[in-house]
């Protein structure tokens, strides 16, 4: 496998408390490896570290201990003057977008390379095709003021490619958006993943912007990752409490409220029904297993709730359904022999 | 009002513009670089150095809170050695200027830590080192702040320098005292009062103008 574009290798971070009334600890022991050209998402709730960790990769934020290796160097250990080096090849785009007011599009596109040193006279070529590129033609003269939230962050983004990164950093960079504009936004990261190779690191609240362009995914909980793999095996077999919560929402099953409402763990006597989650996964998806099982077996199979979606271009499918308590067995045995996961949420009288 | 107090009150009004417009330079070059170096040294800041920014900080505020027409009396020896003399409008300049530089140096660090602390961390993101960041990020949007603090500091001292009268500078606050108290001549006095509105009325609004030519935080119908 190819060398990991970042690698966070035992990162700890801590904050000293005043008064010295102990640490706030806020990462603890992240080992984690963002593959070269993928675009990876960091998720967790506000408060769990996903924002500290971002930093740690372009050196605004510093490990207490263990290291990040980003391109190969220690951006921990790294003086101030190479950390500056090191941060012209980390492009960052920001939630709040971070433009400068007092500048126009073209000169907020151009501040990267004069803090570069940049030749003045290459700048102006540089910046007009980097408009270009995020569609801002029209725009170059305008103040940021003057613009709409999308067009903001596409000036981010041509800003923070202007140095020619390799690695670009996304900061919430869609939360502040409709999500008309969330989709124009990751759309445009996933073109400039796919043109230029580079690899995104974006950290998020939204399991939709995971689902929508991220190949790779972490969870974070409290400081620590608590599930991390391709996006696609995290979406169909989520094992933490976090994910699955994230997950709500995002693929359109959560127990309808007048079955989640009677919903029991245990099967009583006179319970009919097993509540069961069915997860088709590649191929699988597009397959009519539930028709097969109802003509094949002659289970009838009574559904609750359901989607089928796209992940990372793959089809992927989560149905929520009624099966008989004394078919169960047989039922799940039938379905995961086909490929499908099963889960039994409860049961229901 | 007889015809020769016109040329009086032009020579004095000419004097008036000469210490404020003096001060205002002298007071900005001492005060600016202490106002950014104020904004930017706290603790875990841009150019941490928390105990000089203490110490100066403590000197600035000793500087404004001694009362303007003390501080012109005790300073006299050092006026005397910058100056050559301490009497006159030329030395008056001295006192105004030590009066205007911690002003404007506050009025400078506000208006700087105005300037959201998002822009300053996307600047080190790309790798500005600390003087970059002051001079391509932090001045250029503090400066509708800036020349709205500079406006302030003008007319303060439009004010102090009526105040000179007593080390012999003129002007136009030194005329009134004379001519309209000191010699009764009330329609002297009026007249003074009177330039001195109208001058700070100008400006005011000068200021305003030029701070709204830099302001592009509000986008505003461009005449089209």
């Amino acid at each position: 496998m190819a060398e990991p574009a970042i690698s966070f290798q035992g990162v700890t971070r801590r904050y000293p408390q005043k008064g010295g009334a102990g640490d706030v600890v806020a990462l603890q022991d992240i080992s984690l490896d963002v593959p070269q050209g993928a675009i990876t998402g960091i998720i967790g709730r506000s408060g769990a570290g996903k924002s500290t960790l971002l930093r740690m990769v372009n050196g605004l934020e510093r490990p207490s201990e263990g290291k990040v290796i980003v391109n190969g160097h220690d951006v921990g250990a790294a003086s101030d003057a190479a950390l500056r080096g090191i941060r012209r090849e980390v492009g960052m785009i920001f939630q709040h977008f971070n433009l400068l007011a007092s500048r126009t599009v073209a000169q907020n596109i151009a501040l990267p390379l004069e803090i570069a040193g940049v030749d003045s006279a290459l700048i102006r070529p540089r910046v007009a095709e980097l408009i270009e590129r995020v569609g801002l033609t029209a725009q170059a003269a305008r103040y940021p003021a003057e613009l709409s939230g999308g067009q903001k962050q596409r000036v981010g983004i041509a800003r923070a490619l202007a140095t020619g990164p390799r690695v670009l950093l996304s900061d919430e960079a869609t939360s502040a958006l409709d999500p008309d504009t969330t989709r124009q936004v990751l759309d445009q990261l996933k073109d400039i993943n796919r043109d230029l190779g580079l690899t995104i690191l974006l950290i998020t609240h939204e399991m939709a912007v995971v689902r929508d362009i991220c190949s790779h995914v972490a969870v974070i909980e409290a400081g620590k990752i608590v599930e991390a793999g391709e996006t696609y095996s995290v979406f169909s077999r989520p094992t933490h409490p976090t994910t699955r919560s994230f997950l709500q929402g995002v693929t359109g099953v959560t127990v309808p409220q007048f079955v989640a409402g009677q919903l029991r763990a245990a099967p009583q006597a006179h319970d009919a029904e097993a509540v069961v989650q069915i997860t088709f996964t590649g191929r699988h998806a597009t397959d009519p297993m539930l028709a097969r099982l109802t003509s094949e077996r002659g289970v009838s199979v009574n559904i609750l709730a359901g989607a089928i979606e796209e992940i990372g271009e793959r089809p992927f499918g989560s149905l929520i359904v009624g099966l008989p308590v004394e078919r169960l067995d047989e039922s799940r045995q039938f379905l995961e022999e086909h490929g499908l996961l099963t889960e039994v949420l409860g049961y229901v009288g | 009002m007889s015809a020769n107090l016109i040329p009086l009150l032009w020579e004095s009004l000419l004097q008036t513009l000469y210490m404020v417009f003096m001060s205002t330079a002298l007071g900005t070059l001492i005060g600016a670089p202490l106002g950014i170096f104020l904004a930017t040294s706290r603790k875990g800041e841009l150019l941490s150095a928390p105990v000089l920014n203490k110490v100066l900080g403590l000197i600035v505020n000793a500087a404004r809170s001694t009362p303007f027409i003390i501080l012109v009396v005790a300073i006299i020896p050092l006026t005397r050695l910058i100056a050559g003399t301490s009497i006159g409008t030329t030395a008056a300049i001295v006192p105004l200027t030590i009066a205007s530089a911690p002003f404007i140096a506050r009025l400078i660090e506000t208006a700087i830590r105005e300037v959201d602390a998002g822009l300053i961390e996307a600047a080190r993101a790309m790798g500005a080192t600390p003087g970059q960041i002051v001079r391509k990020v932090l001045i250029p949007e503090a400066m509708p702040g800036i020349i709205l603090g500079l406006t302030l500091a003008v007319v303060s001292l439009i004010g102090y320098s009526a105040m000179v009268g007593a080390v012999g500078g003129e002007g136009l606050g030194d005329l009134g005292i004379r001519y309209g108290y000191q010699r009764f001549m009330p329609e002297v006095m009026l007249a003074v009062v009177v330039i001195l509105i109208v001058l700070v009325q100008l400006v005011q609004s000068l200021g305003e103008w030029i701070a709204a030519r830099f302001d592009k935080r509000a986008p505003r119908n461009r005449g089209r």
